[in-house]
């Protein structure tokens, strides 16, 4: 019986998490709270708004005064080169890092501005898929999968296992349950990080480069899946990356951050056309423009020559 | 380097060392603050088996040999002044007073601390201590603390066996090999070693190196630069720190106990 409940409320959540999409379906342009135009659903706002952050490591600035906002229910992509800060960015988010100034606000609440208790209630409903996976090595993939399930939902194992089955058979995963994760490929140990991503059901889930280092099998794979996870249970997905025609093929709306802030945002057709040097240099994978080739350095012909 | 330099550099160098030992002390509050508990107890059983048990054969091996040594060098000097007959207190005391609780806790630090240091330094940089911050899960009940209280049981037990096989080396080489007779050899060691000037201070001080060795090697990993050259540098920090500590604390504990 239990079991069946379970069952019951998984489907529940799944049709309620489409029905709410449905309801969010009519967009329109909105003022956010740091100053911006943004396509949300006037009934449901941002999840996410960053306003006005800074950010250094050291003398090295990472964030020079960015603002975004990030919708509810649908994908947000942010994309940029390597280097610019977009990992350390979800970490901002996820109330890892803190900012120099400026907040994040997650559902109007600021993170870095929560007891770590209340942090901790905020990270139950936010989830994060590593660049690695992180999946713990000691553990097979069935106990990572139930980790979050066992300590936070309270339910018994039998449920917790039906719950664990349900997530990998999401993942297309279910006969990898007593698998260690060394025996899974890169893109399998992705998956099933995923499948532990969305465990406790989260509103969020932050995708770290989820397309790194990808085979075009599994990154297909990968790209399927955000999607239609992100549709079935109404999740709001922030996907880091530089996979430009991966990310553009599944995003709702894009950030394109380089020097320190935002250089571009819009949906993806919005980009395909905007008159930005930098940004064609990025989306056309250019060697050389905007952002030079060459590493500032000395004179070339003098250091060869030894002066 | 002007003057200037050379203060800001040990400007830099003095807050760098108050911000480590505040790190350091609140993990090790953390780390306290999370005893083992019954829901929690099977990590930290775990963690036992892993730092205690697996660090066992080391122990006893070592100890059988230290015990062997001392009391051939000891039986060498002894019998020198037809004082054989105090080879057993000699071995014994000697093992339950300095070298029981600070060979084993070298051999530990050398063993066990390594390990924990280089663990916990990949989990860090496999990103797994940032997965269970974002579960909602504080690593430093979930990890560090399963293993800090693992460490601090694990290493008075290690000692007592360490001491007590020693003790047996010490019987085989006396007793078996140089034929001292084995009723004075067990009888004077009996009455020599008293139970709370030597056991219960022996207790003592390889339980503060257990809190030590262990602090420090979970310190390590836990505050690692993620990279390989970070987790090597790390691991080696851990046992030079831990054994410098070990032989600093055990003076000061000695003089402390011993030093009237």
């Amino acid at each position: 019986m239990s079991i069946q409940l379970c069952l019951l409320a998984q489907l529940r959540t799944i049709c309620c998490s489409v029905s709410v999409r449905l309801v969010c379906l009519p967009l329109v342009l909105v003022r956010n709270g740091c100053g911006m135009n943004i396509e949300v659903s006037p009934k449901l706002k941002s999840l996410v708004e960053i306003c006005n952050l800074k950010f250094s490591r050291g003398e090295h600035v990472i964030f020079d005064n960015i603002s975004l906002s990030i919708p509810r229910g649908k994908i947000t992509a942010i994309m940029g080169p390597s280097g610019i800060g977009k990992t350390t960015l979800l970490k901002l988010i996820g109330g890892q890092l803190t900012p120099d100034s400026g907040s994040v606000l997650f559902d109007g609440k600021d993170v870095h501005r929560c007891s770590r208790k209340e942090l901790f209630t905020l990270r139950k409903r936010m989830s994060m898929l590593f660049q690695s996976g992180a999946l713990f090595t000691d553990m097979n993939v069935f106990d990572n999968v139930a980790f979050a399930l066992r300590e936070h939902s309270g339910l018994a194992e039998e449920i917790i296992a039906r719950i664990v089955l349900m997530k990998l058979e999401a993942v297309g995963l279910r006969g990898t349950a007593k698998m260690m994760p060394s025996e899974l490929s890169g893109g399998m140990q992705r998956r099933v990080a995923l499948a532990r991503a969305i465990a406790l059901e989260p509103d969020m889930v932050m995708y770290d480069e989820p397309f790194a280092g990808q085979d075009p099998i599994s990154m297909g794979v990968l790209v399927k899946l955000i999607k239609e996870l992100s549709a079935a249970l109404g999740l709001t997905s922030v996907v880091i990356s530089h996979d430009v025609q991966e990310v553009l093929g599944i995003a709702d709306y894009v950030y394109v951050m380089a020097d320190k802030s935002v250089i571009a945002q819009g949906t993806p057709e919005e980009l395909q056309i905007a008159d930005n040097e930098q940004l064609k240099q990025f989306m056309g994978g250019e060697p050389d423009g905007p952002v030079p080739f060459h590493y500032p350095a000395a004179n070339y012909a003098e250091e060869l020559v030894g002066q | 380097m002007n003057m200037a330099e050379s203060l800001a550099n040990l400007g830099r160098g003095g807050i760098a060392l108050v911000t480590g030992l505040g790190k350091a002390g609140i993990m090790l509050w953390g780390a306290i603050a999370h005893k083992p508990r019954l829901k929690g107890l099977p990590l930290f059983v775990k963690q036992l088996y892993v730092v205690g048990v697996q660090s066992m054969v080391l122990i006893l091996i070592s100890g059988l040999f230290i015990g062997m040594v001392l009391a051939l060098q000891g039986y060498n000097i002894l019998v020198g002044f037809g004082t054989e007959e105090s080879l057993g207190p000699m071995v014994a005391l000697s093992l339950l007073r300095e070298l029981g609780p600070v060979v084993t806790a070298l051999l530990f630090a050398g063993r066990a601390g390594s390990a924990l240091t280089a663990e916990i330094g990949l989990m860090k940089s496999t990103e797994q201590l940032s997965s269970l911050e974002m579960m909602a899960i504080d690593p430093l009940r979930q990890i560090i603390a399963p293993r800090f209280w693992a460490g601090v049981v694990s290493l008075p037990l290690l000692t007592l066996m360490f001491t007590a096989i020693g003790i047996y080396g010490g019987y085989i080489v006396g007793v078996e090999w140089k034929g001292i007779d084995g009723g004075s050899f067990w009888s004077i060691l009996q009455a020599s070693v008293e139970w709370r000037e030597d056991i219960v201070n022996c207790l003592i001080k390889s339980f503060l190196f257990g809190i030590v060795v262990t602090w420090i090697a979970l310190y390590r990993g836990y505050q690692v630069v993620p990279n390989p050259e970070g987790i090597s540098k790390a691991t080696t920090q851990t046992v030079v720190q831990s054994s410098l500590a070990v032989l600093a604390l055990d003076f000061l504990l000695t003089a402390i106990m011993f030093g009237r």
